[in-house]
């Protein structure tokens, strides 16, 4: 339809999204990051990508990989998983006597795709043997101040997010309550929603009235998570309990997610049964519930706090882009 | 009748919700925490213009809906029905004045224009982004005024009313911006 105006130079099929001015500032990072552990005497370590246990979790989704033997079969062979994020590896480290250790690594989740996400990323992830969910908050904090450049991070409950901004107790709230909490807000409601889908309630309600406030000014920290929304998190018994879980936000986007660390085994093989089930009642494959992290857990792990860290959507913000593409060199359409 | 998953959801795609037509204008994917995949949408109604906000899980569908874009040939009005004819099958179209909105107001004779069917029956029109309109009547131009700030209203051929640049004259061809309803430029005195 446009008459008269230059035609636009079409960028070659191989070239990557991202420009080398960007994929340089991303190398950076890269450095600054790395500085950031060893200077706090963090081993940095490699774990494998391929691995036989993976993290048992409803909303993620690893890729199988059948490691064939036979080349000529390739089809019938160990069924093994691109690793969601290295947590089990590390914390067999740990188990094992490491001390506080980090990596840089690629990580995989199925079906994730959008501005914010490619199924294949890049996550840092760090556990410091010795610390709690304060010190936990702290050392992100840190993270998030000398790479970001941005201030400290403020650190709120994500009760108290709930209550300035949605006006509803997350943590003792029914799900009649939290329902009519995210009409009054106008938040919009899928039709597959149902009532008794509490976490679902929480979920809508986070990512419509409290996420877009989070880290404006500067950096956030939520913590102090529901215990259905405790994954790997050890829960604190306090009235009503909390998981001691906590995330990071800048700019209303979600950049890492932290635990003090649960190293009860019995307690994660009940959590991986729980999942399990609402993974097959969602029509999704259940995942090995027997792993070498249990048998670890159950040798000692040590008490630790542990966060991964998405690399791409840090060099993402500091680089002020909107869209992970611009930092990728080949996100998933040209890869 | 086909159905997308939401992952098959992406800005353009046009979808049917309780019966009528939707073009999918922006999909944001977006995950909360640990929490589940949620497809944010805004859909433009194609009959009535209006956008609604609609959040999707994973796993949920929507129907394809049957729309496309074709070329016609404007004809004649008839009352309140404009009359269009496909220019490759030479079958003939109706659009009511409500669908037709502002549009009436560039429609000469024989004009090929974009329009829009749902279910093979023709739901809006697309007029070129420019016409070309001679104006059949205005206040007389103050000579050598070429200043294009000052403007009036001139009625053209169609019967509508443009604001012009008051140098503008009866019998004067102009320019106008179908998607502004404003003036570009003269084209012929």
């Amino acid at each position: 339809m446009s008459n008269g105006s230059a035609p636009e130079t079409p960028r070659p099929e191989f070239a990557p999204r991202a420009s080398l001015e960007a994929l340089r500032f991303r190398a950076g990072m890269l450095r600054r990051v790395r500085r950031f552990f060893e200077e706090r005497g963090f081993l940095e370590v490699e774990t494998p990508l391929l691995s036989a246990d993976v993290v048992i979790d409803l909303h993620l989704d690893p890729l199988p990989v059948t490691v064939f033997a036979d080349p000529r079969q390739a089809s019938a062979g160990r069924p093994m998983w691109l690793q969601t994020s290295p947590e089990f590896a590390m914390k067999r480290l740990l188990a094992a006597g490491f001390p506080s250790i980090y990596q840089i690594t690629h990580a995989f989740r199925g079906g994730e795709r959008g501005r914010l996400h490619n199924p294949e990323f890049t996550l840092v992830e760090w556990y410091a043997v010795g610390q709690g969910l304060a010190e936990g908050i702290q050392l992100l904090s840190d993270l998030a101040e000398s790479t970001l450049q941005r201030g400290c991070a403020e650190a709120m409950a994500y009760r108290d997010a709930f209550l300035k901004w949605a006006g509803v107790d997350p943590l003792q709230a029914g799900c009649a309550e939290l329902a009519a909490a995210a009409r009054q807000n106008g938040v919009a409601i899928p039709d597959g929603q149902e009532l008794q889908d509490r976490d679902g309630w929480l979920d809508l309600l986070l990512v419509d009235c409290i996420e877009p406030h989070l880290g404006r000014s500067q950096p956030i920290v939520l913590y102090d998570y529901p215990p259905s929304q405790a994954a790997l998190a050890r829960i604190r018994p306090d009235c009503p309990p909390v998981a001691e879980r906590f995330e990071l936000y800048v700019d209303g986007i979600e950049l890492a997610n932290g635990y003090h660390e649960l190293r009860d085994a019995e307690e994660l093989r009940r959590r991986n049964e729980t999942v399990n089930r609402q993974r097959a009642a969602e029509g999704k494959r259940t995942l090995p519930v027997e792993s070498r992290l249990l048998a670890a857990m159950e040798s000692g792990l040590p008490p630790c706090t542990g966060v991964a860290l998405g690399f791409d959507r840090l060099v993402m913000l500091a680089f002020e882009a909107s869209d992970l593409a611009q930092v990728l060199p080949f996100p998933l359409e040209i890869a | 009748m086909a159905t997308y998953k939401t992952s098959d959801f992406r800005k353009g795609l046009k979808v049917q919700i309780d019966g009528e037509p939707y073009l999918m204008i922006e999909m944001n994917f977006v995950k909360p925490g640990k929490g589940n995949a949620l497809y944010k949408c805004k859909l433009r109604n194609l009959l009535r213009g209006t956008v609604l906000d609609r959040t999707y899980k994973g796993g949920d569908s929507l129907e394809s809906a049957d729309v496309e874009e074709i070329d016609v040939q404007y004809l004649y009005r008839q009352a309140d029905l404009f009359v269009f004819m496909d220019n490759k099958t030479f079958e003939q179209y109706e659009l009511s004045t409500e669908q037709i909105e502002d549009n009436w107001k560039y429609l000469k004779e024989g004009m090929v224009c974009s329009m829009t069917l749902f279910n093979g029956n023709p739901i809006s029109l697309s007029p070129p982004n420019h016409v070309e309109l001679k104006v059949e009547y205005c206040e007389p131009g103050v000579k050598g005024d070429t200043a294009t700030n000052v403007t009036k209203p001139v009625k053209v051929e169609t019967g509508a009313e443009i604001l012009c640049p008051s140098f503008i004259n009866m019998g004067n061809i102009i320019k106008v911006d179908t998607r502004t309803g404003t003036y570009v430029e003269r084209v012929s005195t």
